[in-house]
């Protein structure tokens, strides 16, 4: 069907006058572009900096006698060295702008440099969340130019957006149901949460003051309507939902599952890590939904940085927005763009507030990306992300399926993302053989034993911004490891072979914590640089 | 749309292959009902590159930038100079568009820049073990808080917060302490040229799990940790310092050294800019080892690969939420990487000499500002000592002095009644921070203006 590989080589191609071998050990460790690269602390000098700044004068200071006595055992390199530093060790990273990346319910998707461009501008990079707002109005207008599309696109009420991330906002959404609930003096003790939730679902709802209960799945990989039914009682406070779910199918029930969830006197908080599948097709607020986190750093593609940082904006209900956390924008009639906080939530009629969830006003950097991001794709192409999306997936499932076990696929199509299990698999490779497997073919794997309802789970999302072309390498690459696995081929055991790390002892690095870097020649807690002299 | 690579010869090729007619037959388990019929209200159609950085260029314009004025702002967000050399690594793809290294083997540059970034921060905060960062200075502080609770294993409920700690995090623990059993013992802050330490050290009491201090403070002002801790651990209750300018770790003993047991800030003011207030970056640490197990966040620790090299990988993940959902130490599940990578490239730039430097010329710039403050009629400084940050008092209301200097592009302080709205007693205050930045003659701008607004 296709080349393995778009430059038209393949493997074991004989290339006349050439032989393939295997080189020598060099005395480096190098190999060629490979580096093995040290720890800064291994080697900075004591005094060097790669910053001029005058040297002190001396003389008094106004420091309370709490000047410092000993060094810090802080490492400094030059700039050229700096750079160098980091250059190489971020070649030992893959990434979205190298490849494919198919982390199933990360969505990691191309990053927009245009988005970087504007994040940058002076008046948004460079702007003091304390100034007055008379001199800040251009940032307001964005956080709220944002926070309008967001109530768009979900059809609902409100939105905080001050949350730091997607768990934070969880957290926001949830305090915003304890605080509802508490205002009508109806104390509740329990969030009900399917299995196959997210890690952050229970740990938010237990950082909440809730005891978190399971709530069953049917044989379609959703949540099973009557069991739900049968739980809920006026102890429940609220259930979370992930929709699209973790096992990337619709809940078909949500609008139903909203309904009985009210009818019993609670809320309902959607998960929207997936809500990349459905933006510009379907609104969670028609589907009864009071408060859904978005991922900015999923669905509006703000960068992932290697783990954050992220922003959370919670979209609210009518039931629910007025106990939204302070700070948040507010536009009036004559179009200014106002900043409510605890001395002014009076005048904005917002006197419920549950209180504050961080020192600042949000995520204003990640606020200017993903409004870039809304008004490049427009009403059109967002709604093309999410049926490209939802496209790709779907295409990954079907071209798979004959040899990886798709456990709901009989039931119908995915959405963004296609679950498989190790089924198949011999009996001694495992989920994890097959992602380093992976590794070695030139990809980042995929989400594996997530989630926890199906064995071995492989969750693969390959989002909209991957070519037809760059599918099918894929595929050629996920099927020819998924069919060494089923052959029980014993060298997947030690890939990768080809990364920058043979694969890593975890156990070791659990059971003897090295957390911070420690000079073995230095007595135990004395910082090593300044043992070695310096000033 | 440029993002978008499929063609429609693509999309038909491959709803083909799945067996579907068109692309509403991979919908069909949306119920009519929930399907969206027209396009999103309002909003316009997609736009090309040059058409959004319009908008967007036309909306910061309405702000007015810390570079083009007169800018003395602190209070928890501070200005310093960011070599170009940062934000070019920050910007190199395979550190932007990266995700958690969870496979190890292909993340090693993100794993190590962790564990130097975590050593850099453990040394600067006088302590054994600093985690992978968090979202801000605010939640690392509730999160401190939490963890207090965690280890005194719920039987003391006390939280005892300096007055003089930044009005906004106590807002944050308070907030997070009502769904809580924790009770927050809390004091409005006085206008005194030294923190009420006496004051604070008789609120603590055998239910105190925490006494959480914050140093400077939000005056500016140098608490003696070592004495509060005393005093803390006398009760056996923990210290939780929190540090908003780690620019000051530069000049005066660190919190670790000085006794405290969870050190917490933002780390903001290294390599991350301002930003309108984020994303900042958690800092997280504590000073004994033994407390590493009731951590919140992500760890990041050394180990060896098959072959005997060291390695990188994220550990003790048994205390987080993707192994221990309802039971873990916290939700937190992201931390604030690309921030902290901004923070690591820059201190390695700075190193000891660079911070010790760069200390000494904010506090000196400093002290020359509040020496000139001080001529001005009516204006007096509050503070004993400081770093580069200070407290003067106006003789009238700050907030209306900052406004209308603000009126002739002079951002001259964050006053004490945008802080502590509900304290008239405060009202006259206003905190004057001075980095390197700040020029002399920005300094002089800043007192003539002063002078004529006074007069």
């Amino acid at each position: 069907m296709n080349a393995p590989n778009q430059s038209g080589w393949k493997p074991g191609t004989p290339v006349e006058g050439h032989t393939a071998m295997n080189g020598p050990d060099t005395a480096t460790g190098n190999r060629a572009l490979m580096l093995e690269e040290p720890l800064i602390f291994e080697i900075a000098g004591n005094d060097t900096t790669g910053v001029d700044l005058p040297e002190p004068q001396g003389g008094k200071n106004r420091l309370g006698g709490l000047e410092r006595s000993a060094p810090i055992g802080l490492p400094g390199l030059s700039e050229p060295e700096t750079v160098r530093h980091y250059t190489r060790l971020s070649r030992q990273n893959y990434a979205i702008d190298l490849g494919l990346f198919p982390l199933g319910s990360c969505t990691m998707k191309h990053n927009p440099r245009l988005n970087e461009k504007i994040a940058r501008m002076p008046g948004f990079a460079d702007v003091h969340p304390l100034q007055p707002v008379d001199t800040v109005r251009g940032a307001l207008e964005v956080a709220n130019e944002l926070a309008h599309w967001l109530i768009e696109l979900t059809g609902m009420h409100g939105v905080a957006m001050s949350p730091k991330a997607g768990a934070h906002g969880e957290l926001c959404g949830i305090l915003c149901i304890r605080a509802a609930l508490e205002a009508r003096g109806d104390a509740r003790e329990v969030i009900l949460v399917p299995e196959s939730a997210h890690g952050t679902n229970p740990a938010t709802a237990a950082f909440a003051g809730y005891r978190v209960e399971d709530i069953p799945a049917n044989g379609d990989g959703r949540v099973d309507l009557e069991a739900l039914k049968a739980r809920l009682g006026p102890d429940v406070a609220g259930v979370m939902i992930t929709n699209p779910n973790t096992c990337g199918l619709f809940e078909r029930d949500m609008k139903a599952i909203s309904d009985a969830v009210h009818a019993a006197g609670g809320f309902v908080y959607c998960d929207g890590a997936n809500f990349n599948a459905i933006v510009g097709k379907v609104r969670p607020g028609d589907l009864g939904v009071d408060a859904m986190h978005i991922n900015l750093h999923k669905t509006f593609s703000t960068p992932h940085g290697g783990g954050g940082p992220g922003s959370g904006p919670v979209v609210l209900s009518e039931a629910l927005s007025p106990y939204g956390p302070l700070p948040f924008t507010a536009r009036t009639e004559d179009g200014v763009v106002h900043l409510v906080e605890e001395e002014n939530a009076d005048e904005f009629a917002h006197t419920k507030a549950f209180g504050r969830m961080t020192a600042f006003h949000g995520q204003t950097g990640m606020f200017t990306r993903a409004l870039a991001y809304i008004l490049s794709h427009g009403a059109d192409g967002l709604k093309q992300v999410a049926e490209d999306a939802v496209l790709n997936a779907n295409y990954l499932l079907r071209s798979l399926d004959d040899v990886l076990d798709a456990p709901f696929a009989h039931s119908g199509p995915c959405m963004h993302e296609a679950l498989f299990s190790d089924k198949g698999f011999a009996d001694d490779i495992s989920t994890l053989d097959l992602a380093k497997a992976l590794i070695d073919e030139g990809y980042h794997p995929m989400t594996m034993y997530f989630p926890l309802v199906v064995h071995g789970a492989m969750l693969v999302e390959p989002t909209e911004t991957e070519s037809k072309a760059a599918l099918d390498q894929f595929i050629l690459a996920l099927r020819h490891v998924a069919e060494r696995a089923k052959a029980g081929d014993e060298g997947m055991k030690s890939a990768p072979y080809y990364a920058p790390r043979r694969r890593l002892d975890e156990t070791l690095a659990a059971r003897k914590p090295l957390l911070a870097w420690a000079d073995q020649s230095a007595p135990p807690g004395k910082p090593s640089l300044s043992e070695q002299g310096g000033r | 749309m440029r993002y978008l690579p499929l063609t429609d010869a693509d999309r038909s090729a491959m709803l083909a292959k799945i067996g579907a007619p068109d692309i509403d037959a991979l919908f069909a388990d949306v119920p009519e009902e929930a399907r969206l019929s027209g396009p999103i209200h309002g909003l316009p159609m997609h736009a090309s590159e040059m058409a959004v950085e319009k908008h967007m260029r036309r909306l910061s314009k309405k702000n007015l930038a810390a570079a083009d004025a007169p800018f003395f702002l602190g209070a928890g967000a501070y200005r310093h100079h960011v070599p170009a050399s940062v934000d070019h690594i920050i910007q190199r793809g395979e550190f932007l568009t990266a995700y958690t290294p969870y496979q190890p083997e292909i993340a090693q540059g993100t794993l190590q820049m962790l564990f130097e970034f975590q050593s850099q921060v453990a040394r600067l905060y006088g302590c054994a073990v600093a985690n992978a960062s968090m979202y801000d200075g605010s939640t690392a502080c509730w999160e401190a808080v939490a963890m207090a609770s965690r280890v005194a294993r719920g039987k003391k409920r006390k939280v005892v917060l300096s007055g003089a700690l930044h009005p906004h995090y106590a807002e944050v623990v308070r907030t997070m302490a009502k769904f809580t059993d924790d009770e927050i013992a809390g004091a409005p802050p006085s206008l005194t040229a030294r923190p009420d330490d006496d004051g604070l050290i008789a609120r603590i009491d055998d239910d105190t799990s925490c006494v959480v201090v914050q140093y400077p403070d939000i005056l500016g002002r140098l608490p003696d940790l070592s004495r509060i801790a005393e005093a803390a651990h006398e009760k056996g209750a923990l210290l939780i310092a929190v540090n908003t300018e780690p620019v000051a770790l530069g000049a005066i003993q660190s919190p670790g050294e000085l006794g405290a047991d969870i050190v917490v800030g933002e780390g903001q003011a290294i390599g991350v800019g301002l930003q309108f207030g984020g994303p900042y970056l958690g800092l997280f640490a504590v000073r004994d080892e033994k407390h590493v197990r009731q951590m919140p966040g992500r760890l990041c620790g050394e180990t060896v690969d098959a072959q005997g090299k060291r390695g990188f990988v994220l550990t003790l993940s048994t205390r987080e939420q993707h192994i221990r959902r309802e039971k873990a130490t916290s939700n937190i599940c992201t931390n604030s990487g690309l921030c902290a990578l901004a923070f690591s490239v820059h201190m390695t730039l700075l190193g000891e000499e660079g911070l010790r430097r760069l200390a000494m010329e904010n506090h000196r710039l400093a002290c020359l500002a509040a020496d000139r403050l001080a001529k001005v009629p009516g204006i007096s400084v509050l503070n004993d000592s400081f770093f580069n940050e200070f407290t003067v008092q106006l003789g009238q209301d700050a907030r209306q002095v900052v406004r209308e200097l603000a009126g002739k592009d002079i951002l001259a302080g964050v006053s004490l009644g945008r802080l502590f709205p509900d304290n008239d007693a405060l009202a006259d205050g206003l905190l004057v921070a001075v980095t390197e930045t700040t020029t002399e003659e920005d300094i002089d701008t800043l007192v003539s203006a002063l002078e004529e607004l006074l007069a």
